[in-house]
């Protein structure tokens, strides 16, 4: 279990008390699509979708999902989430039951979550009853259509978007950001404007692990100082050489504590909060030879079906191998850029996009250790010269 | 209109890449990639209405 640690801000994760739960008012589906919308609430995720319009776009009727499965393995915040406030997470499943006049609900997470939350339900008298259901562990399986896939009783691997998911009737949104839906149903859009910046309101949970003295789960606003996230956790266990936000499919950025953690400061970079994961590399790891681990690890969770995924991600692997092994072939980071474009857009889901994206960012914020690696020596071994 | 590729359902056996050649291209294993986005000019409608027939594993769709 991830812990918490010490907060920037404090809401979701403020423990019953000053934001605690209390009774969660009843609200018609425009007043919870309005209140979702002047929050400026978005997915959680990864993806950082409007919530509003997903409750806008779907039938009378659907299906409404709680998505804990949280299948990146640096995150830890949906599990923190559903062990310390569970009580939010299923008073905002109520709501999104409620925009969407949703006949059944249900709660998907890693078996060890479940077993806690049967009590809880037991002692809640939710309108909308619950079904519990066990997420396998594995990368892909917190996908949306898998997770659709998965409640339906087959297997949770991803299937073709041709048709939205809201439009096949079901609406599936991850356990933050339900938890952020039942604070803002108590307290109000205001109130939650008043964290994050005025493009990217509210807190978000971080997980930050790494070279940090207590790797942990964070609270903070969006656009706080990549330095005081890493603060929270302890502060960093040596100096660090880069830092990779949002996780395995997320972007490497330089260890700049001014650095913003919001969409807008993290784009130039290729990056972007995505669901909160921070890893600290600490200066004396190389950054090829972890991007390299994460790719081969990323290329091993391919769910078997999209021919581009399939083959791309294990040659792009391979290639990242290559170059951390300090191959003498100048071609390596071309070719691993040719490969990385070549499969984003290409798969039934975005983990071929998501994988590009942590290639990609790789090669620019590594590009020293490139150069190093292909005349037989590492920077991070050996020091600059 | 534009052309959907069902990933999950192609072979990658490449009907489409030579009925369409004006929009799609193989990758290194076979599989179509489109050259310039997944819009369908007016003049192409004719022949990406063939691929989509002839698509042996149903995975290709016009959509708009
Ligand atoms: C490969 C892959 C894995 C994903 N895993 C998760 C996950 O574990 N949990 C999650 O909430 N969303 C995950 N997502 C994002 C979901 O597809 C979806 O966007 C999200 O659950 C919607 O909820 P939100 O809008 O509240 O973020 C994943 C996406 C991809 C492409
Ligand atoms: S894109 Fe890759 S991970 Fe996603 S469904 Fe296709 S094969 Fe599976
Ligand atoms: S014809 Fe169909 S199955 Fe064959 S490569 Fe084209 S899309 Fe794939």
């Amino acid at each position: 279990m991830t812990s918490v640690v010490e907060q920037v801000e404090r809401r979701l994760l403020a423990g019953t008390g000053a934001a605690g739960p209390g009774r969660l008012p009843v609200l018609d589906p425009s007043q919870i699509i309005g209140m979702a919308r002047d929050a400026g609430l978005t997915g959680r995720g990864g993806a950082g979708f409007p919530v509003w319009r997903k409750l806008t776009a779907v039938a009378p009727g659907s299906v409404v999902i709680a998505n804990g499965a949280e299948g990146e393995p640096a995150s830890g915040k949906d599990r923190a989430l559903l062990a310390y406030q569970p009580d939010l997470v299923l008073d905002g499943l109520q709501l999104i039951g409620m925009a969407a006049r949703a006949g059944t609900a249900h709660l998907y997470a890693p078996k060890a979550a479940l077993a806690p939350l049967r009590a809880v339900l037991a002692a809640r008298h939710d309108r909308l009853p619950v079904t519990l259901h066990a997420a396998p562990d594995a990368f892909v399986s917190g996908e949306e259509t898998a997770v659709v896939s998965a409640i339906g009783g087959r297997a949770a691997v991803p299937s073709d978007k041709r048709i939205r998911t809201v439009d096949k009737g079901f609406l599936v949104q991850n356990v933050e950001t339900l938890a952020h839906l039942a604070l803002i149903a108590r307290h109000g859009p205001g109130w939650f404007r008043t964290a994050g910046t005025a493009d990217e309101p509210g807190t978000f949970l971080a997980t930050v692990s790494g070279a940090v003295r207590r790797p942990g789960v964070v609270e903070a606003g969006y656009g706080v100082r990549l330095g005081e996230l890493i603060a929270a956790a302890g502060g960093p266990a040596a100096e660090l050489r880069a830092v990779l936000i949002g996780g395995y499919h997320g972007g490497w950025v330089p260890a700049d504590p001014a650095l913003p953690v919001s969409r807008r400061a993290l784009e130039p970079y290729g990056a972007a909060p995505g669901a909160g994961v921070i890893v600290a590399l600490p200066r004396n790891a190389c950054g090829l030879s972890e991007t390299a681990r994460i790719v081969g690890y990323l290329a091993d969770q391919v769910a078997g079906q999209c021919g581009p995924c399939v083959n791309g991600l294990p040659r792009m692997a391979g290639t990242l191998a290559d170059l951390a092994a300090r191959r003498p072939e100048p071609g390596l980071a071309a070719e691993a850029q040719r490969l990385a474009r070549l499969v984003s857009g290409r798969g039934a889901c975005r983990h071929p996009d998501g994988t590009a994206r942590l290639v990609l960012s790789a090669m620019r914020a590594f590009e020293a250790d490139v150069a190093a690696h292909l005349n037989g020596r590492c920077l991070a071994v050996e020091g600059p010269r | 209109m534009r052309l959907h590729i069902d990933w999950t359902a192609c072979d990658g056996r490449g009907v489409c890449t030579e009925l369409l050649t004006e929009m799609l291209t193989e990758d290194d294993w076979g599989f179509p990639v489109l050259r310039n986005g997944d819009t369908v000019p007016p003049p192409l409608d004719g022949a990406a209405r063939r691929a989509v027939d002839r698509c042996p594993m149903l995975a290709l769709r016009l959509v708009t």
